[in-house]
């Protein structure tokens, strides 16, 4: 599924995060790299430094915009200013997709600035749902929802998070980014097979893949973004390409960020199995 | 669960023992999160108001570490966390955070103590610092859009991204050091570097009461700290509040005790200088009809 109605019928290759170290080396260089990943966030202000380095990588680079406070989780709507900043960037930046977390962080307009696991119940299902389709609707621009690492489970989860995935995506007709490191923390926080995760996810409906490295403490393991991918999460890649095919793929990297062409390397990493998956799809 | 995540951490940066409503933090935890084989409900609970706290914590630290210079790191680390409980995040992002700082600390001196004065300007110009850095710009004046208008009743305006700030101490000093120290990170160690920060700490808590006037501006997407002449200020304040330049020129200008009228050759040059750096915003049919 390289290109589908999730991802704007786009087929992009790998890209990595546009992260402020890297700036300097990519606008005096100007690395070939096939697109970049945004935090929307980051480029949601009047002016200044921040617009002015997003308009020259944009003259140059296709980018795409990636999300971490818009809480499709949380019970209240969707933030206004929010919104409204969010559609002059898609304008501005002319992204495909947009994508964000299936999570919440909100509550009464205080905001925890994580990602708060779900509850997996079929009435917050039924509300995140309702909440995608608003802001779709808003933007005009198809929707990811991405699965994110969580550290605790709760008592009344009606189903696991995968199922819980598919029916948010089924019922909001939205697409998804699926992390395979997050299935991989989360599968170790909780004792699940993550092969079983990515063997349920619907493969017709995947729009992105992102791919990360993480850090390992005694009693469970951290989202951290610090280190380069580990074979187990290249393993979950390997079989989510062989299910999806060839897809837009992102590695993450935001902490102890080493050098541009260190990070571009490791996401490179991906094209043998994405050479793999377009054979098995080709059959 | 909200609540709980925007909790407190005790002072050795752990969960505390007891839940927001007054009940053991265990039993709290344990009602809606499960346990695993490794880790108990108030241990799962614990990790994501730890990373809540460190979260913001950063943030703060990011954006405020003339503050931090000013008050010391345990002092600071403590009007955080009472900050934060009193005024949580309400935006959808952090460059936001510390935008109730300056008027929280006037209303709560306590938590700076005997430096509130230079806290209280250290926030105003670490705040200016960020609302310069990514606020707006318009298009500037060009010359042809003033000439032959009516020049007393010209409303000028300026960029929005200007930031006019009246300060009892010279604390813009302090402030391009610490930004000096912290650019240094090639050349030295962390230890060194924290020394060096202890040393500039300890000067500031000499500095003298000293009255500066300063635009906190932009050239070339980066920001920079302008000293400004009182009557300059007083000017550029008038223009700012929508003032029209007859207007602002007499309410600024009038001659104050002390205080000696600048020469005309001077508020030429300043003009020249303000128009020079592109303070002033394209007209745009914004002249005032008298």
């Amino acid at each position: 599924m390289p290109a589908n109605r999730f991802n704007g019928f786009t087929n992009y290759g790998i890209g990595i995060g546009l992260r402020s170290p890297h700036y300097h080396h990519i606008l005096t260089r100007k690395p070939v790299v096939d697109w970049f990943e945004i935090i929307s966030e980051n480029y949601m202000v009047d002016g200044g430094r921040p617009m002015h380095l997003l308009d020259q990588i944009l003259e140059q680079y296709r980018v795409v915009q990636h999300g971490v406070s818009m809480y499709f989780g949380s019970a209240e709507k969707a933030n206004r200013e929010h919104l409204r900043r969010l559609k002059e960037l898609v304008k501005r930046t002319k992204t495909p997709w947009v994508s964000d977390h299936l999570c919440w962080g909100s509550v009464d307009g205080r905001y925890t600035h994580d990602l708060l696991p779900m509850p997996y119940t079929f009435e917050a299902a039924r509300k995140t749902a309702q909440k995608v389709r608003e802001v779709r609707d808003f933007l005009e621009v198809p929707i990811a929802v991405e699965n994110v690492s969580s550290y605790a489970e709760f008592h009344v989860s009606e189903m696991t998070e995968w199922e819980f995935l598919n029916e948010v995506v089924e019922r909001a007709d939205c697409g998804i980014l699926l992390d395979v490191n997050n299935i991989y923390v989360s599968s170790q926080n909780h004792s699940f097979n993550p092969m079983t995760y990515v063997d349920s996810v619907p493969a017709e409906r995947v729009a992105q893949i992102h791919i990360a490295g993480h850090s390992k403490y005694e009693k469970y393991i951290l989202d951290t973004h610090d280190h380069a991918v580990i074979d187990p999460v290249w393993k979950l890649y390997d079989r989510a390409i062989q299910r999806v095919g060839h897809t837009a793929t992102l590695l993450e990297w935001d902490d102890n960020i080493p050098t541009f062409k260190e990070v571009h390397n490791e996401a490179l990493k991906a094209n043998r199995f994405l050479a793999k998956g377009v054979l098995a799809h080709a059959v | 669960m909200a609540r709980a995540v925007m909790h407190p951490l005790t002072r050795s940066e752990n969960m505390s023992g007891t839940a927001p409503n007054g009940e053991r933090m265990k039993k709290y935890a344990a009602r809606f999160i499960k346990p695993n084989d490794r880790l108990t409900s108030f241990e799962r609970l614990e990790i994501y108001n730890k990373q809540y706290w460190f979260r913001l914590f950063s943030g703060m630290i990011e954006d405020f570490p003339g503050l931090q210079a000013v008050l010391g790191n345990r002092r600071f680390d403590e009007l955080c966390k009472a900050y934060l409980q009193d005024c949580p995040s309400r935006s959808f992002t952090l460059r936001n955070l510390g935008r109730d700082l300056e008027g929280w600390l006037k209303k709560n001196p306590r938590w700076a103590g005997s430096r509130q004065a230079v806290a209280v300007d250290m926030v105003r110009l670490e705040w200016a610092d960020i609302e310069a850095f990514d606020g707006k710009a318009e298009p500037p004046l060009k010359p042809e859009e003033v000439a032959g208008s009516a020049g007393a009743n010209l409303r000028l305006r300026l960029q929005p991204y200007i930031q006019l700030l009246n300060l009892h101490y010279p604390v813009d000093t302090l402030v391009l050091k610490i930004k000096r120290l912290n650019e240094d990170t090639e050349f030295s160690s962390n230890a060194f570097r924290e020394r060096r920060k202890r040393k500039q700490v300890q000067a500031i808590a000499r500095l003298k009461p000293a009255r500066i006037f300063l635009a906190v501006h932009r050239v070339d997407y980066f920001v920079y700290f302008r000293r400004l002449e009182e009557n300059e200020y007083q000017l550029l304040a008038a223009m700012q509040q929508g003032k029209t330049l007859g207007q602002a020129v007499q309410q600024s200008l009038a001659t104050k005790k002390n205080v000696a009228p600048p020469e005309l050759a001077q508020v030429a040059g300043w003009f020249q200088n303000w128009a020079g750096l592109g303070w002033f915003c394209a007209l745009k049919g914004n002249r005032s009809r008298g």
